[in-house]
């Protein structure tokens, strides 16, 4: 059996971050495995550009975003192995792989950074009635057979899901040669960026439908087309008398994003039910002593800057757990999701250990208008307010975060307060409930 | 002349009433802060756009290379612009920035490649 101080699963722009944090905080031996044919992950079937703004203050294309951080992969000499499948990881942190070359693997890493990311769903996770022909693909399945393979999905689109990917791939196709007919969105708004419903939709356009959704698949072999109506604002359901077909060869689903969480579930780690992905805390650090975790596995990122920054909070703590096994104690501060908001990550904060200054990120659940998201500490019955910030617009597809010091968090809780133990504090983000919400 | 614009600046997206006098924005309205007026300015008087797409290339491990135009390129521009490049083939290696066409349509921004594809 192999052995690696620091493992690192999957090289999207969560593992790639993360490894060159680890290393730069002195970690040497590490490995990255990715079951590609090359490093990158999803950015690379991600032409387009927009990504960058905030990390490097550019912007670049997918593919740019992820060069910067595999050369500096490469120039570390960082090993990484390809064509590799992780199969299975022990709560002791032992690796299965698999790969062509050298078969079945064993390695042994005394930290391991679940960077996998997440997959698309598919029309069995929205249950579409009607036949099961082909022309059915999620959108970045056809992103990558038309920006890396070559190959174009169909003639005559019809996309559901007004998210970024959906957009993106709308604007796509057109330049491509294909007839996008229409996006459909079952929520009142789009989760995308404004500037991708002007420049991919208006630019050509390309019809929105909100409050829509597909009830019908048609065609034996083929996508021959679908029906399409438009839902009860307030259930969700299709309303009968606004059925309408459209002919059309090519479905695509931009319907959503799971993190791919398999294996953070084989090791034992705890779950967050409304994330899908890995409970952690302000080192990024499971439930599985020694398991780290970033990126899209954790929660769903909107923006790539994102998950770069949240990763080099897992390389750097990973690190910092090979290099040191000393352990301080520390109270135990659970994060809570209060009034409009969906969730928090991390999800355990640790006042006397954490670093100078953490990110909290979060989701909003409906569209706020310019309110304030208030931050309390405390036990459930004595919140303390630490901090307010005010934002002119919240929205679920957009992540908010929130930095906090250190010691802004300390100054809301007693310190000789029991190690260790969880005392049941909680820091709670909410919205202020007082003035009223406009919706759009 | 009227039109109704929507600001990308942020997610705020401000629906923007823009008058248009003698070539020259008159009034923008309906703006919440100053990058609206900017916006309203470039996207009716000479708006632009960045275009990504792809090129072929032999004798690597996918079929297509990635480029992108090396600044944004008049908006009415943008399909002409794919279509040529439809045409183009290039062969592996190709460097990140390496330019694969110069002064794309007569725009004086480059075609340039965003990818390292190494020869197979």
């Amino acid at each position: 059996m192999v052995g690696y101080d620091i493992v690192v699963i999957g090289s999207g722009p969560a593992g790639l971050a993360a490894a060159a944090s680890a290393y730069k905080e002195g970690v040497k031996s590490i490995l990255i495995i990715e079951r590609d044919r090359e490093l990158g992950g999803i950015l690379q079937q991600c032409i387009h550009n927009g990504f960058g703004l905030f990390y490097f203050t550019q912007d670049l294309t997918g593919p740019e975003y992820a060069t910067r951080f595999i050369e500096k992969v490469k120039e570390n000499g960082i090993s990484y192995k390809l064509n590799t499948m992780v199969l299975d990881i022990t709560s002791e942190r032992k690796i299965i792989a698999i790969n062509k070359e050298e078969g079945l693997l064993e390695i042994q890493a005394k930290a391991v950074i679940l960077a996998m990311g997440c997959r698309e769903r598919t029309r069995g996770s929205i249950n579409i009635s009607g036949t099961r022909p082909a022309g059915i693909f999620t959108a970045g399945m056809a992103q990558r057979f038309v920006n890396m393979e070559g190959y174009m999905p169909g003639k005559e689109v019809v996309i559901l899901g007004s998210g970024d990917i959906g957009l993106i791939m709308a604007r796509r196709l057109t330049l491509e040669g294909a007839n996008v007919k229409m996006v459909l969105e079952l929520l009142p708004y789009s989760s995308g960026l404004t500037r991708n419903i002007v420049q991919c939709l208006q630019d050509y356009n390309i019809p929105l439908y909100f409050n829509h959704t597909i009830t019908k698949i048609y065609g034996r072999d083929r996508v021959t087309g679908i029906s399409f109506a438009e839902v009860d604002i307030k259930d969700k359901r299709p309303i009968a008398e606004t059925e309408k077909e459209v002919a059309c060869d090519t479905l695509l689903l931009a319907v959503g994003l799971i993190p791919e969480n398999e294996l953070s579930k084989k090791a034992g780690i705890e779950i967050d039910p409304i994330t899908n992905g890995p409970v952690v805390n302000d080192r990024m650090e499971t439930s599985v002593e020694g398991i780290f975790a970033s990126g899209n596995v954790v929660h769903v990122h909107d923006l790539v800057d994102n998950v770069s920054k949240e990763s080099e909070v897992a390389g750097r703590n990973a690190a910092k757990y090979v290099l040191s096994h000393k352990k301080f104690p520390s109270i135990k501060v659970k994060t809570v999701a209060g009034h409009g908001v969906l969730y928090v990550v991390p999800q355990i904060i640790h006042p006397q250990k954490m670093e100078e200054e953490i990110t909290l990120y979060l989701r909003v659940k409906d569209i706020f208008k310019d309110q304030r998201l208030m931050i309390t500490i405390g036990t459930e019955q004595n919140p303390k307010p630490i901090h307010s910030i005010k934002r002119l617009i919240m929205a679920p597809g957009e992540m908010q975060s929130i930095n906090l010091k250190r010691e802004q968090i300390l100054k809301g809780i007693h310190v000789n307060d029991a190690a260790g133990i969880d005392t049941g504090l909680k820091l709670t983000v909410y919205i202020e409930a007082k003035g009223e919400r406009k919706d759009e | 002349m009227n039109r109704e614009i929507i600001c990308i600046n942020c997610p705020l997206g401000c629906r923007l009433e823009v008058t248009i006098e003698e070539g020259k924005v008159a009034k923008v309205t309906g703006n919440t802060c100053g990058k609206g007026v900017e916006y309203a300015q470039t996207e009716c008087l000479n708006p632009t756009r960045t275009v990504t797409t792809t090129v072929s290339i032999k004798n690597t491990l996918y079929a297509l290379l990635p480029v992108r135009t090396s600044k944004p390129i008049p908006k009415d521009l943008v399909t002409k612009c794919v279509q040529y490049l439809r045409r183009i083939e290039v062969k592996a290696p190709v460097r990140t920035g390496e330019i694969i066409v110069e002064n794309i349509l007569g725009t004086e921004a480059d075609i340039i490649a965003t990818k390292n594809l190494e020869a197979l």
